[in-house]
């Protein structure tokens, strides 16, 4: 059974469609990548994953479970998370301010001392930064803080959206270098990506996602191959 | 902006006319004539001079500080001009005057008027009176903003007490009398204005005391910084106990008309608390706050009034749980189908049910119950053991109490995990969700509390009036509170207490000068959001926002200033909701 199975989603910003029928599976252990335009829908499918944006039309299960009759605070407790587009940390609180916020939802104090230690390993510059306000961090710093307070929530699965939004190049390679990282210790991710490149290449499979439509699905491997991805996505004639 | 070091008219010409054109103003819409009534300092200087000069004055000492540096004559010439121009508009006023009746098209260009603006000296020696009045006041004024640091704070603190007590001084001369006898008031005030020598006084006194603490200031903060936790906190007990028995004997110090005002002020703090917890501490814009006050006032009216429409003839005490609880469901009913709702829409609905409840409270359909425009009369007054607390010095004690209980709740509530929750969604919402925080619930928590502290209010405020009319239930309130919350610093309580004094406690105070009320008021928020939009007492948090790029913050951290690749900004941004 695939850890997260996605099945036909239609979901509307009011009357205006967003997916038109997306359908995905993520396994346990992988990297699985959403790559597309501005506007095709990876952003509003991870949104309706994480209860932000119900539905109305589709099924979507984690290992086998509904994931559509929780709301988006429930879904924290069964261990997925969010790192969301822009990063959207606390701007005024300070770093270990946020990474508490990211504990919020557990009680298991050991387990929280750890995770922290964890996101201090990944992150040693976050520790440096203990007390600053996150609103004064940089933007790589604050893609470090969104990454490390999702972490908090001890997540199995983690929703990436944009990572490399806004970055330098070599902040990219290093957020990529973590992702890879993250996902060698049991996370298993699900990112969404405009950066095709850098995300096909740490990813195990990928989709592409055009006008809310899944119009590809294949190995990343494969994807780097495809003639209609080099084109549209990778800049390659 | 290129810096050079010559002189450029435009910057006086430009100062002055805008001073010119407020003072101008000041005059015409009649609020120099109306305050020129109150002396500051005897037989000298009226609270009109001071409102007509200010602008000159302000305006020089802004053009000195764009004069180039290092350059002292210029800064100088530029505060001259400033007001030497500033008092071209009002001469163009008086000789305009003379030509022509300009009563009939400004009524309040008085022949008082022109008698202030020209010292009562005619109108060519007094023109010429008034420009040479304003030059040297620019003077001055560019003068001061050449001192050093150390000597303009003393001077400017040293102005502000001496303005200040003079303001104040018929309260002052009052009180004098009460404690120390008619002999002793008369050697400080002189028909209702600080004796000149008194003026004085008061200015070197809190001047030196300016200086000496800028100058012993930092050592005693190191000094009890040094100390250790158990002395600290043996001080802050202390401090704590002070407080308290000075609020305990405040009305005593007070007399009746001041504690009279000092209850309103308390009342409008316990709202503000409640709002502060809706708009500080969760981010939920309410504009429709006084209608919880109304139902709480209501409330206590229909229990307790022993008149016509009341039900239950209630005591105070019995009542004041009911009132509570009968506003915080009225939050709850409000809050479930709104709560949904974003930012501005959120703020036009409760705006709307603020005005349904006031209409609702005036209608034909509920006088029966509550009696319309006529009111709710005969309402009880607490009774402590056997005694009624009637006079204002003693209802003082309820209000006190009201006000500490709030005070206690929202600082807890601020330091418990239902903080946090507030804070995170104040701060985004997704997020807030993502983390696991249950919004609707979270939102409605906070809408229940503050509703429940403006009920707390309202049923004081019906028992200290002992009548309430629906015309005491207008918009005005909740902007009122607002504003207040908004001048204290958001989420910050201190800021609440500062806040009312300063807007409720004044107006209440200069109520002779009630018509430019809302004037001030909105001078008043103007210059706040342009010169400490964090308010006048920030919470922590607060501070932290609007001064995130100032470079203090990083101190710590220098390798954080080298230049970076990557922007910066986005973190300060509100989150895609697409």
């Amino acid at each position: 059974m695939a850890m997260l199975e996605v099945q036909d989603i239609h979901a509307y910003y009011g009357n205006i469609q967003a997916l038109n029928g997306i359908s995905l599976t993520v396994e346990e252990g992988e990297i699985v990548t959403l790559i597309g335009a501005n506007g095709a829908g990876k952003t509003s499918t991870l949104r309706t994953i994480s209860g932000l944006l119900p539905p109305r039309k589709g099924k979507i299960t984690l290992e086998g479970e509904d994931l559509l009759k929780y709301k988006a605070h429930e879904i924290v407790y069964k261990r997925v998370a969010m790192v969301p587009e822009g990063r959207g940390i606390f701007a005024r609180l300070t770093v270990a301010e946020n990474l508490d916020m990211g504990a919020f939802s557990r009680d298991d104090k050991d387990g929280i001392e750890e995770d922290r230690e964890r996101v201090y390993e990944l992150f040693p510059r976050m520790k440096e930064r203990i007390t600053q306000v996150a609103g004064t961090l940089s933007g790589g710093e604050q893609q470090m803080l969104a990454t490390g307070r999702a972490l908090m929530t001890h997540p199995r699965l983690l929703l990436m959206d944009e990572p490399s939004m806004g970055l330098a190049p070599v902040l990219v390679e290093s957020i990529f270098e973590t992702i890879q990282e993250i996902n060698k210790e049991g996370t298993t991710i699900l990112l969404v990506e405009q950066n095709a490149t850098m995300a096909l290449s740490v990813a195990d499979r990928g989709y592409v996602v055009q006008t809310g439509e899944i119009v590809l699905h294949d190995t990343a491997a494969n994807l780097q191959q495809n003639e209609m991805v080099q084109k549209a996505y990778l800049g390659i004639d | 902006m290129s810096e050079t070091n010559n002189f450029d008219y435009r910057i006086p010409l430009q100062n002055g006319l805008i001073a010119g054109v407020v003072a101008l103003s000041v005059s015409v819409i009649g609020m120099v004539t109306l305050l020129a009534q109150r002396y500051l300092i005897a037989g000298w200087l009226t609270l009109g001079q001071v409102i007509l000069f200010m602008a000159p004055a302000a305006m020089s000492y802004l053009a000195a500080g764009k004069a180039p540096q290092n350059n002292r004559g210029i800064a100088l010439i530029y505060g001259f001009l400033t007001g030497l121009i500033s008092a071209l508009p009002l001469v163009a006023l008086i000789l305009l005057n003379e030509v022509i009746d300009l009563r009939q098209f400004l009524p309040n260009v008085s022949p008082a008027l022109i008698e202030i603006l020209t010292f009562g000296r005619g109108t060519v020696a007094g023109s010429l009176f008034l420009i040479i009045v304003t030059s040297v006041l620019g003077l001055v004024a560019a003068g001061l903003y050449l001192l050093p640091d150390r000597i303009r704070r003393p001077i400017f603190s040293g102005l502000i007490w001496t303005f200040f007590f003079g303001m104040f001084s018929e309260i002052l001369s009052d009180r004098l009398r009460t404690f120390f006898g008619t002999d002793f008031a008369k050697l400080i005030i002189e028909s209702k204005a600080l004796r000149p020598v008194v003026a004085v006084t008061i200015f070197i006194v809190t001047a030196s005391l300016s200086v000496l603490w800028s100058r012993r200031g930092d050592k005693v903060k190191g000094r009890m910084a040094k100390m250790d936790t158990k002395s600290q906190n043996r001080m802050r007990y202390g401090l704590i106990i002070f407080g308290i028995t000075l609020m305990l004997i405040l009305p005593l110090l007070l007399g009746t008309y001041l504690s009279e005002v000092m209850n309103m002020i308390l009342i409008f703090a316990l709202m503000g608390f409640g709002l502060n917890i809706v708009v500080g501490f969760a981010g939920l814009l309410d504009l429709g706050y006084v209608a919880f006050f109304a139902i709480g006032a209501y409330t206590m009216g229909v229990l307790t009034s022993t008149g016509d429409l009341g039900v239950a003839g209630m005591s105070f005490w019995l009542a004041i749980p009911i009132c509570v609880a009968v506003s915080m469901l009225g939050g709850l009913l409000l809050g479930m189908p709104v709560l949904r709702m974003r930012g501005d829409y959120l703020a036009i609905v409760t705006l709307g049910f603020g005005e349904i409840i006031r209409i609702l409270v005036l209608s034909d359909l509920l006088k029966p119950y509550i009696g319309g425009a006529q009111g709710l009369l005969k309402i009880n007054k607490p009774v402590i053991v056997g005694i009624p607390l009637i006079k204002p010095d003693q209802f003082y004690y309820v209000a006190l109490a009201g006000c500490l209980i709030a005070a206690f709740i929202s600082y807890r509530l601020s330091q418990a995990r239902l903080g946090r929750q507030w804070m995170a969604i104040r701060e985004d919402e997704d997020v807030a969700e993502a983390m696991g925080i249950r919004l609707v619930n979270t939102k409605l928590l906070a809408f229940a509390i503050g509703a429940a502290f403006a009920g707390l209010a309202g049923a004081i405020f019906a028992s200290k009036l002992t009548s309430i009319f629906p015309h005491s239930f207008n918009l005005l309130i909740s902007i009122n509170v607002l504003c207040m919350i908004i001048v204290g610093g958001m989420g910050s309580l201190p800021g609440v207490i500062l806040g009312a004094l300063a807007l409720v406690g004044l107006p209440e105070l200069l109520r002779e000068f009630a018509e430019f009320r809302l004037l001030m008021y909105g001078i008043v928020l103007i210059v706040m959001m342009l010169a400490k939009p964090e308010g006048l007492w920030p919470s922590a948090i607060r501070k932290r926002e609007l001064h995130v790029h100032d470079n203090e913050d990083y101190e710590d951290y220098p390798e954080a200033m080298a230049p970076r690749a990557e922007t910066r900004d986005p973190g300060l941004e509100g989150p895609s909701h697409l």
